[in-house]
């Protein structure tokens, strides 16, 4: 199975996951300071900073992009309810 | 008609072509489930007319529209509705927009970019074919003579929230900002009774979990020329506008404060011992964090303290580790008791962990560590559990817990890979 990293910048932990993993399967288990709602791309409490491989993450779907876009967010922000790990990304809590 | 209680049907003049047509609700004894009133509330909604047509500004609850309506009738044909602005979606101001949308069916409406998906939550399919806009600090809707400008506040205190500018007359219609619930007819506040309670019990309440959010709202008001303050509840603020502003920035900054570096982290550890065994490995978890430099470490038995001055410890802290033995299969009442007095306090992002002796089963420290990612702490060090009396080793295991959560707090931990099947 392919693999990839994903680094939480915020307590310096890299996580060699499956590749099509969501962010949110990860970041509560190693306690990184993302938050979640209602973990189904409503409410935009997620929203995760991008520090870098945002090309990594799957392309958001419509409803991500009018949650990203309610909440002002600029384009270095995804949902990590929503997000899947393709490739290394480096992600913070915003 | 200055000083004299309010009882007709007329909308109430507060400036120059801006009008009170709002509602009192005197009778009401607790409002939200969380907050209680001795002088029930009201729904304040206010009307702006300009050359270019008339805009009115949040409604009332539900129950009350037929007098909001009588007041804005005394004062505007619907037809003159060109605009509706919604500075806060809570069904206590949004109660009577079906009805007002009804009567004004080509009103626009203006709300925050946050408020839309909340929008179409309350009014269904009510909300197809509306013709709404959304909008943030900067924008504004041109009424020929005078302008309606915005102010993006989100979180005071849901993630909708915005306050209304008029600039021509210095006059901020607030939303719940700078509200209070206290239902006096009189309804200016050199005139109304003795209010101050109420102003510092709803911001308590209200506002204090979302302080950083009060701040970056007070950043974008404070620089305004404000001659009244219009908010969505309580008296209308027009002699010294100012000073609640100003009590809005003091209630969000310490009072105290603290001594030490200001780069320097606190944390905090309570924990609660009948034998001893969890307060040994407490003051181990002391000894490790003080082996980290730029930590200030505080040691709080739970069973010697009441809860309130713990909140506000808490709410300043960077850390908090929680230590209690399992009693009957969970962690102690107080634990609990001061885990479910955190909601009026922003805890998202500070950093939790938790420790405990047991004899048999051990439940206590996953059922803290649990709760704290339900309060969105962040929880990257595992919990330390010890069978019965702490050994040396165990002991030196709750040191090491301990200079792991300082490292955490300070950034100075080391950079670890791990495998998600290790999480598994
Ligand atoms: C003070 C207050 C805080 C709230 N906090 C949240 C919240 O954190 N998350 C959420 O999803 N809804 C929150 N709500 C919204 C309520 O859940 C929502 O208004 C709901 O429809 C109320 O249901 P009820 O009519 O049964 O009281 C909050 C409401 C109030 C009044
Ligand atoms: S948790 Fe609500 S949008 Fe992701
Ligand atoms: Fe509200
Ligand atoms: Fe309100």
């Amino acid at each position: 199975m392919a693999k990839a990293t994903v680094k939480f910048s915020d307590i310096d932990l890299s996580v060699v996951v499956p590749v099509g993993t969501r962010i949110i399967e990860v970041s509560e288990k190693v306690g990184s300071g993302i938050v979640y709602g209602c973990r189904e791309c409503d409410c935009g409490t997620c929203i995760m900073m991008v520090e870098e491989g945002m090309e990594n993450l799957s392309t958001p779907s419509m409803l991500e992009d009018q949650v990203l876009r309610d909440n002002m967010a600029g384009k270095e922000f995804r949902l990590a309810c929503q997000a899947q790990v393709l490739g290394d990304v480096t992600i913070s809590p915003v | 008609m200055d000083g004299m209680p309010i009882t007709g049907t007329q909308a109430v003049a507060i400036g120059s072509d801006v009008y009170w047509i709002g509602a009192f609700d005197p009778s009401l004894r607790s409002f939200d489930l969380i907050l209680k009133t001795a002088n029930g509330t009201s729904y304040n909604s206010y009307l702006v007319r300009g050359a270019d047509g008339v805009c009115i500004v949040d409604t009332v609850k539900k129950e009350f529209q037929d007098i909001f309506f009588k007041r804005l009738e005394s004062i505007c044909a619907y037809d003159e509705i060109k605009y509706i602005v919604l500075n806060h979606m809570e069904p206590d101001h949004t109660g009577a927009l079906p009805e007002l949308l009804k009567r004004a069916p080509n009103a626009k409406v203006y709300l925050s970019f946050q408020a839309q998906g909340m929008l179409k939550g309350l009014l269904k399919e009510g909300a197809e074919n509306l013709d709404v806009t959304a909008v943030t600090t900067g924008d504004s809707i041109d009424l020929g003579n005078r302008k309606v400008s915005f102010i993006n506040t989100p979180f005071l205190h849901w993630p909708d929230t915005q306050c209304t500018w008029l600039e021509d007359c210095g006059m901020l219609l607030s939303g719940d900002l700078f509200g209070c619930h206290f239902c006096d007819e009189r309804l200016f506040n050199d005139l109304v009774g003795d209010f101050r309670f109420s102003f510092e019990y709803y911001y308590a309440h209200i506002m204090r979990p979302f302080k950083h959010h009060v701040l970056q709202a007070l950043d974008l008001i404070e620089p305004l020329d404000i001659k009244l303050i219009a908010p969505a509840h309580g008296p209308i603020l027009r002699e010294h506008p100012r000073e609640y502003v100003r009590h809005y920035h003091s209630m969000s900054v310490p009072h105290l404060r603290r001594e030490g570096e200001i780069t320097e982290k606190t944390l905090l550890i309570f924990y609660m011992s009948a034998y001893g065994s969890t307060g040994d490995m407490a003051k181990e978890v002391l000894k490790g964090a003080e082996q980290v430099s730029g930590v200030r470490i505080s040691l709080y038995d739970l069973e010697g303290g009441e809860m309130p001055p713990f909140v506000d410890l808490i709410e300043e802290a960077d850390g908090l580790v929680f230590g209690s033995p399992t009693i009957n299969g969970d962690a102690v009442k107080p634990v609990w008791d001061l885990l479910s007095s955190l909601c009026s306090i922003h805890t998202q992002g500070k950093l939790g962990a938790a420790f405990g002796s047991y004899g048999w089963t051990g439940e206590a420290v996953a059922m803290i560590e649990d709760r704290l990612r339900g309060l969105k702490f962040k929880v990257p060090v595992p919990g330390v559990k010890v069978k019965l009396i702490p050994t040396n080793e165990e002991l030196e295991e709750c040191r090491a817990f301990g200079r792991l959560i300082a490292e955490n707090l300070t950034g100075t931990n080391a950079p670890r890979v791990i495998d998600f099947s290790d999480l598994l």
